[in-house]
């Protein structure tokens, strides 16, 4: 503090510091300039980072295939939903004349179409893209009757159980969580796992029972579904039944889906409600995947002793369990739709050029590379696809019986007050919850109050 | 004393202006144009400052006073203070303001105790004493979004060394009182160093020979800490806490990498945050973000009237 003060050494600083400043202007300048080649147009698709790389390769076999119409080029947003939905609102809501197509979210269509963010799909495209796709991703991108984006790919949950521990997989909720019960009792791996944490995952959940049991939360329209009959009651009791059980994992009201595969290739899970991802994860060597999960002695317990049996030996998968017995449940479906931005310029090749990026090709190698199932139901008799998902029957069948989130502009609020009102979910009460959750979210559709 | 100095003062003002009256018209041609030049080369910045300033504040002030949902572009009205009253009669807010205040109070009584004991450390280091003042500013130094995940990956059970020493099964993120505790321990840690460097330009102020003809008068340490030191430094501590407080009450950061507010720990400003870039409602939204506003600005009073005018170089001896 007391030592001398520099300023000559301060000042000799300056002077490199305001030439590289000046450098890196001139730079920027230059590289502003450059962007202004000719050569056709250039549709920038704003999509989300996992699945880059396979995007990526599609935007450049469309540029080829369209030979000199247009030029496509992928431009990757963040890699969580929130921050990909939060650039792709606000480059639109600015105008950015640069955004082309939009990778979006299936629970997004709605809130981009209301907000006049997203061009409707023209007669003829959308006729196009209609045929030979699955009825529940077209379903996500329907609203009001019109179809505003076209499925890219979409996602949906199966079980996954350990069939030493569960020679039959249950066929209903409550028969997995009384398994779940014996099997703790015997002191064996008894953990349910699905995702309880504070998150979208959990109202995926939720949806998911509250369908099986033959309810929904909100029409198009807004109007409050939730409280009619008492499916939502029977949901609610589902889960926490499942999270408050003795036999249920501790953590189980902070796990995402990742936590639940962690458990399962651990050895400490009899049952899993997860993607397909999981089924690639485990077939992973480390440090990438599960590497086959740890070793289980005779009785199944996880062990660190090399007992040359794995957990993979005995993962297999079966329909998603449902909640009224002889109904099959109506798994949530998710995945990514693509739509033309109301902002960008060339809006006739951008429709041309989504066409292209869902084609059969694209879909089989987003499905085979990157692990996302396809959205054109021929692709799931491809044998180059039942190779590499061996579960692809009980896929279809979740995806046959999909059910959709709410397709209403206000469903991010939706689920933002969902999520906090049932978590943590051993704590919910199903004989009281409903009209509460009801009216919570009869504000959070028409935007009224807060968001927690 | 302090009325008299400023009477001297506010004096000496009025005989410099007197004098400045007249001349103000004689001003000659060269100073009339010297002080346009001044007045020229200040424009810019006070144009920017208003632009970057005054601008957005008021763009949020008429925001709040509408209903405006990005995703309900045809309702868009003007509703008055109607935002206002949702945000104040919600149970959402009050949650989030009482947890912002638990942190703010928390922390900076916390960090002025730790900063107080570093900046006495500081001020009496013999050796290394440039070193010793670097360390310590090290946690300063870095960027709290670092910071935040370094904590998350350290609290995360089976990952991170701390959550290790807890008993197993032990998750501090997903509780409310533990989880309130990393954020404020991670407050802590993180501008500590801050306070102690406020405070120890404080510390300067205070004269070696007083505490030495103290010590002779047989005054012990925390006589001396307390009777001479603390009343000397009532200014520093006064910025130094001012700003803290202020910094504090708009914590932002760390929730958001340690809980993204879940479990009832979200802050106001996380709030605010939801309101806006998750639900899209810039009406409810910048009604949080002026409610926030206003809080600091009464803050900011409520600070300098309960120390008094204790702005540097007022008498140090004050009022208790």
């Amino acid at each position: 503090m007391r030592g001398p003060v520099h300023p000559g050494r301060r000042r000799g600083r300056r002077r490199p510091l305001i030439a590289g400043a000046c450098a890196v202007l001139a730079a920027a300048a230059i590289a502003g300039c450059s962007s202004g080649a000719t050569g056709p147009p250039v549709l920038n698709v704003y999509g989300p980072a996992d699945g880059a790389e396979q995007y990526s390769a599609a935007a450049k076999d469309c540029t080829a295939a369209s030979g000199g119409r247009y030029s496509v080029v992928y431009q990757t947003l963040p890699k969580s939903a929130d921050d990909q939905r939060l650039q792709l609102a606000r480059r639109l809501v600015a105008g950015d004349s640069e955004v082309d197509i939009v990778g979006i979210d299936v629970t997004w269509t709605a809130e981009f179409a209301a907000a006049g963010w997203i061009e409707k799909l023209p007669e003829d495209v959308a006729a196009q893209v209609r045929q030979g796709t699955l009825d529940g991703p077209l379903q996500t991108a329907t609203y009001q009757g019109a179809l505003w984006a076209a499925p890219l790919n979409t996602n949906t949950q199966i079980l996954w159980y350990r069939k030493d521990l569960s020679p039959t997989p249950p066929a209903t909720w409550d028969e997995m969580i009384s398994a779940s019960e014996r099997l703790h009792q015997q002191g064996l791996p008894s953990y349910i796992e699905v995702q309880g944490a504070q998150y979208e995952g959990l109202v995926v959940w939720f949806n998911t029972l509250l369908n099986s049991a033959g309810g929904q939360i909100v029409d198009e329209d807004g109007n409050v579904l939730l409280g009619r009959g008492d499916a939502a009651q029977k949901a609610l009791s589902v889960m926490q039944r499942v999270a408050a059980s003795p036999a249920s994992d501790p953590s189980l009201s902070v796990n995402k889906e990742n936590d639940g595969r962690l458990a399962m290739e651990a050895g400490t899970a009899a049952f899993q409600i997860n993607y397909p991802f999981v089924y690639a994860s485990i077939h992973t060597p480390p440090p990438d995947g599960g590497g086959g999960g740890t070793f289980i002695d005779p009785q199944g317990k996880p062990t660190s002793a090399d007992t040359g049996r794995r957990v993979v030996d005995e993962f297999a998968w079966a329909p998603y369990p449902s909640v009224v017995p002889g109904q099959p449940a109506k798994p949530t479906i998710g995945g990514i739709n693509l739509a033309v931005s109301t902002t960008g310029q060339h809006k006739d090749l951008a429709f041309a050029a989504i066409q292209c990026l869902r084609n059969r090709d694209n879909q089989l190698r987003n499905a085979v590379e990157g692990g996302v199932p396809p959205t054109l139901s021929d692709l799931y008799t491809d044998p180059s696809f039942q190779a590499k998902y061996p579960a692809w029957e009980a896929i279809k069948n979740s995806l046959d019986n999909a059910s959709v989130r709410p397709l209403t502009p206000g469903y991010t609020s939706i689920s933002i007050v969902l999520s906090d009102l049932l978590n943590p979910p051993a704590a919910i009460d199903p004989a009281t919850a409903v009209p509460m959750l009801a009216d919570e979210v009869q504000g959070a559709a028409n935007s009224e109050g807060l968001v927690p | 004393m302090s009325l008299q100095s400023g009477a001297l003062a506010a004096s000496t003002e009025q005989v410099t202006q007197r004098p400045g009256g007249p001349t103000k018209a004689q001003m000659s041609e060269g100073k009339r144009a010297e002080r346009n030049l001044g007045l020229l080369l200040c424009a810019p910045a006070a144009i920017i400052i208003v632009l970057v300033t005054a601008y957005p504040i008021g763009y949020a002030i008429w925001l709040s006073l509408q209903r405006y949902d990005l995703r309900f572009p045809a309702e868009q009205a003007f509703v008055g203070l109607s935002n206002y009253v949702t945000v104040l009669t919600s149970g959402y807010w009050w949650q989030a303001f009482g947890v912002t205040m638990l942190i703010t109070v928390i922390s900076v009584a916390i960090e002025f105790v730790l900063g107080l004991a570093l900046a006495l450390m500081m001020h009496r280091t013999l050796v290394a004493r440039g070193l010793v003042r670097t360390v310590i500013l090290i946690p300063y130094g870095i960027v709290t979004v670092v910071a935040a995940f370094s904590w998350q990956f350290a609290w995360t059970p089976d990952k991170g060394y701390l959550a290790a020493l807890l008993p197993t099964g032990s998750a501090p993120l997903t509780d409310f009182g533990s989880a309130l505790a990393i954020v404020i321990g991670a407050e802590v840690w993180k501008t500590t160093p801050f306070m102690a460097l406020l405070l120890l330009a404080g510390l300067a102020l205070v004269p070696d020979d007083l505490l030495k003809a103290a010590q002779v008068d047989g005054a012990g340490p925390w006589q001396r800490l307390t009777q001479i030191i603390l009343p000397m430094m009532k200014p520093a501590i006064l910025v130094a806490l001012l700003f803290r407080t202020l910094d504090a009450f708009r914590v932002f950061d760390n929730i958001y990498i340690l809980t993204q507010g879940s479990n009832g720990t979200g802050s106001v400003s996380m709030l605010g945050y939801d309101n806006l870039f998750k639900a899209f409602n810039l009406g409810i939204g910048s009604a949080i973000s002026v409610l926030i506003f206003i809080c600091v600005a009464l803050l900011a009073v409520l600070f300098i009237k309960l120390f008094g005018a204790a702005a540097p170089g007022s008498e140090p001896s004050g009022r208790r």
